[in-house]
């Protein structure tokens, strides 16, 4: 370890201040900062300093992420498999997922880690860990027949116009990954709906119909999957947002490390349910009688609202606010897939809009706070006076 | 003794961290030189009355606040100016004195000081150099001597890390604490309130003419400013002062004798000491006597004057700051952690968040040091600023008014009712590892300059 150290500070060493290269400093201390959490020492301030950074913090999701990936990758093989009649093996399956899918992770990585070190080595900062979250998400909300290059291009809309047009990190109003999501939505819409996409290489063999459960109901076709089918995931979607089961897994891990946050997620559950119950009860048409209970499996909902609605940046940022904007998640999801045809899954749109939302619901709640405290102060010089 | 209030709060935490000074006074040689360091004042501009190499009595003045010329800093120790250290811009940093063993002190005519009115009381305290023993929220700057303040407090509890014990600390003084209550009562309209920690209040449960209330809870429990929110909170154009419990005994003690008390007593702590305990000193003592007595276990230390989360780095070669009860060192912290950042890697690292086990040991005392264990980043984690933080305050936002310098919005989030301390454990806490305690403190200066 020591020999490896003294080979990093020479390489280091003409990114030093005062040195030629410094202005590429923050592109090799990531890299360096990967291997070793650096020496630095308090200069102000506490004079110790927990051990938990944003790298401890963004590598925690990134573990959340992994059971669905995994599942996904799996999935991905097996709806190709199924629905071709062709006998297939688990490894047979993951390793056709895995053909389609690590390409586009690296893509997505390649293309958005390549614009956040330009604009740290621009703007003279340290890259920041969140697009290893931002990268891995992605992909895993894609169809998994979207060409390598939309990836590419979604990903560099996001990157630029989401995120680093706001200031970068820390900054933006959106979820950059799922304005990549939404970007491809929009921009490809051929590749991102209807039935031929959610199955791998739907479009080029024929016999398979692809369509997702929502998408079939809101054609107003038969269901024809068990709610067991639903949760454990084996159905058509985008790649890793079919598993309930495994998304649950990593809602587990980012409540009990204390990284997402469990008022977002238990909010949006209980708006989405109160919502589908609502609709159950009305039951106009084969969405609105779909089981609260299945709303809640189906669907990106459950991957939405664990990885994506708790996005601390893009989610409100009080308690009070996390419940509200949990809640009104939840409720616009059910509310955009029941009403909408043309958008069968809700969730995209529905923490895309709560994003914009939530400096309005933090406005609110902390303006509670100050008219407390004024209140306060204007009773006090009423005292006074009297 | 009757409690008025009982103040808990399970907001906060206690670190626990090795190297708690034992109940024991250790005899130290006492120090040869003295110092007065201005920054130590927050928000004064001192004026110098003494050149170097004059000499000068214990208790006579050696330099006035510049805003509030009336304020005056009094010498220690008698002895004779050695050196006067500037810095930048001819920045007054530290004024040094020699002490020798003359001893020779100025007397005040306390004899009567019960019947002074409260006028005359404050001109006394000014001009002995007991003023800057009070302080004023808001900003926690010392308290202008023009205002009536609507309540003085005085927390006898401290919850910072391995701070010191005040009942240990002042067991036998109650008699000269009693009278500094008393000053205090001349000062203020209302009342004095007396902090107490709720398990044992030991002395000053038999302390008359306050109103008592007790502590109980995590850190930031025993700071000030949570018990003025409970007690009297405090409202635009109003003032609260605040003493140190030692510093009411200082106070009691002039009055008493005439003379100014500089009676320091410090609690050693850290892992970097051995058997750390209690010792009397002086304020501005140098420290480098005190701590040689003790054993000093890592070769590269870092000795802080107050506690790891708000306390001034200072060395062997600095001197006691003007406020503090303890000095703590602990061992730098400039090595590297291969793969540190991976979740419950390093569990011997204390740790709040849930991304490691180290809480989970339930270990008595854990080994720190200096580490930032990462790096500055973008604010991005949100919500764990206000599991460490008591006060109806929302702490980040109000962080982030600071650093855009929004008065108006860090007025209405409540500037006035936080001093830095109170952000202490933020600074250690937050995942961005912002210098939250910095730029409040920045703000609390960019109100004295632009509101007063």
């Amino acid at each position: 370890m020591n020999a490896l150290r003294k080979q990093l500070d020479v390489l280091k060493r003409p990114f030093g201040k005062g040195q030629k290269l410094e202005k590429f400093a923050p592109a090799i201390n990531a890299f360096d900062t990967f291997l070793f959490v650096p020496n630095h020492t308090t200069k102000k301030g506490a004079h110790i300093r927990d051990a938990v950074d944003l790298k401890r913090t963004m590598v925690t999701v990134i573990i959340a992420l992994l059971p669905a990936l995994i599942y996904g990758i799996y999935n991905t093989g097996y709806q190709y498999y199924i629905q071709t009649n062709t006998p297939f093996t688990f490894i047979d399956a993951f390793i056709h997922g895995a053909w389609k899918i690590v390409p586009m992770i690296i893509v997505s990585y390649v293309v958005g880690l390549s614009i956040e070190f330009g604009f740290a080595v621009y703007r003279g900062h340290e890259v920041n860990e969140g697009y290893l979250v931002t990268g891995l998400l992605i992909p895993m909300i894609m169809p998994v027949d979207i060409p390598l290059w939309m990836v590419g291009i979604s990903t560099a809309f996001a990157v630029l116009i989401a995120k680093e047009a706001f200031g970068g990190t820390g900054m933006n109003i959106l979820n950059p990954a799922l304005t990549a999501r939404a970007f491809a939505f929009f921009a490809y819409p051929t590749y991102m709906s209807g039935n031929k996409v959610w199955v791998s290489e739907a479009g080029a063999v024929d016999g398979i119909s692809g369509e997702t459960i929502l998408g079939s109901l809101a054609s107003g076709q038969d269901v024809n999957y068990s709610m067991m089918e639903m949760f454990q995931g084996a159905i058509p979607g985008s790649i890793a947002e079919t598993s309930t089961l495994w998304v649950a897994v990593g809602a587990l891990i980012l409540i009990l490390t204390g990284i997402g946050s469990w008022r977002i997620i238990t909010g949006g559950i209980i708006g989405a349910a109160v919502m589908g119950l609502l609709f159950n009860l009305w039951g106009a048409n084969a969405l609105m009688s779909f089981s609260w209970m299945n709303h809640l499996v189906v669907g990106g909902f459950a991957f939405g609202i664990v990885f994506m609605a708790t996005d601390p940046v893009s989610a409100a940022q009080t308690n009070k606010g996390k419940w509200i904007y949990g809640i009104l998640t939840g409720i616009f999801c059910i509310m955009i897939r029941v009403f909408n045809p043309a958008y069968p899954e809700g969730v995209m749109l529905a923490i895309l809009l709560m994003n914009v939302f939530a400096p309005t619901i933090d406005h609110y709640v902390i303006n509670g706070n100050i008219s407390k405290r004024k209140k306060r102060w204007s009773t006090a010089q009423e005292l006074k006076t009297a | 003794m009757e409690i008025i209030k009982k103040i808990q709060t399970r907001i906060g935490a206690k670190l626990s961290i090795k190297g708690e000074a034992e109940k024991v006074f250790a005899k130290t040689p006492s120090s040869t030189t003295f110092a007065l360091k201005p920054d130590d004042f927050f928000g004064t501009i001192p004026k110098l009355l003494k050149k170097e190499g004059e000499e000068i009595q214990a208790g006579e003045p050696i330099f006035f606040s510049k805003k509030v010329p009336q304020i005056k800093f009094v010498s220690p120790v008698s002895g004779v100016i050695e050196t006067i250290q500037r810095g930048a811009r001819r920045k007054i940093e530290k004024i040094v004195i020699k002490a020798n063993a003359s001893s020779k002190a100025i007397s005040h005519d306390c004899k009567n000081w019960e019947k002074l009115n409260r006028k005359d009381l404050k001109n006394l305290l000014l001009e002995s150099g007991n003023w800057p023993f009070i302080h004023q929220r808001p900003y926690g700057t010392i308290a202008s001597p023009e205002d009536t303040p609507k309540a003085i407090f005085v927390s006898t509890h401290q919850t910072s890390p391995l701070s010191p014990d005040f009942d240990f600390i002042l067991n036998k003084e109650s008699k000269a604490f009693q009278e500094g209550i008393n000053v205090l009562n001349k000062l203020v309209d209302k009342e004095v309130f007396l902090g107490t920690d709720a398990t044992h209040p030991g002395m000053f449960n038999q302390i008359t003419a306050v109103q008592h209330y007790t502590i109980a809870g995590p850190h930031p429990a025993g700071n000030v400013s949570l018990h003025i929110q409970e007690l009297a909170p405090l409202n635009m154009g109003e003032r609260i002062w605040t003493v140190n419990p030692e510093d009411v005994v200082n106070l009691g003690r002039f009055v008493q004798t005439g003379q100014f008390s500089p009676q320091r007593t410090i609690a050693l702590s850290g892992n970097s000491i051995e058997n750390p305990k209690y010792v009397v000193s002086k304020l501005g003592a140098k420290l480098q006597p005190i701590l040689n007595e003790f054993k000093i276990l890592y070769p590269q230390n870092r000795v802080i004057n107050g506690d790891v989360l708000t306390g001034t780095t200072s060395s062997d070669e600095g001197h006691l700051s003007y406020y503090n009860n303890q000095i703590t060192v602990i061992p730098e912290g400039n090595d590297y952690r291969m793969f540190g950042w991976l979740p419950f890697k390093d569990n011997n690292i204390l740790s709040l968040s849930n991304t490691s086990f180290s809480r989970l040991f339930k270990k008595k005392g854990f080994e720190v040091n200096t580490n930032l264990n990462g790096e500055e980043r973008a604010l991005v984690v949100t919500g764990e600023m206000e599991k460490v933080f008591p006060l109806e305050i929302y702490p980040m936002q109000l962080i982030k008014a600071c650093m855009i310098e929004d008065i108006e919005k860090m007025e209405a989030l409540g500037i006035y009712e936080v001093v830095p301390e109170d952000f202490g454990l933020i600074d250690y806490a937050n995942t961005s590892k912002i210098e939250a305690q910095e730029i409040i403190r920045e703000g609390i200066e960019l109100m004295i300059n632009e509101v007063g």
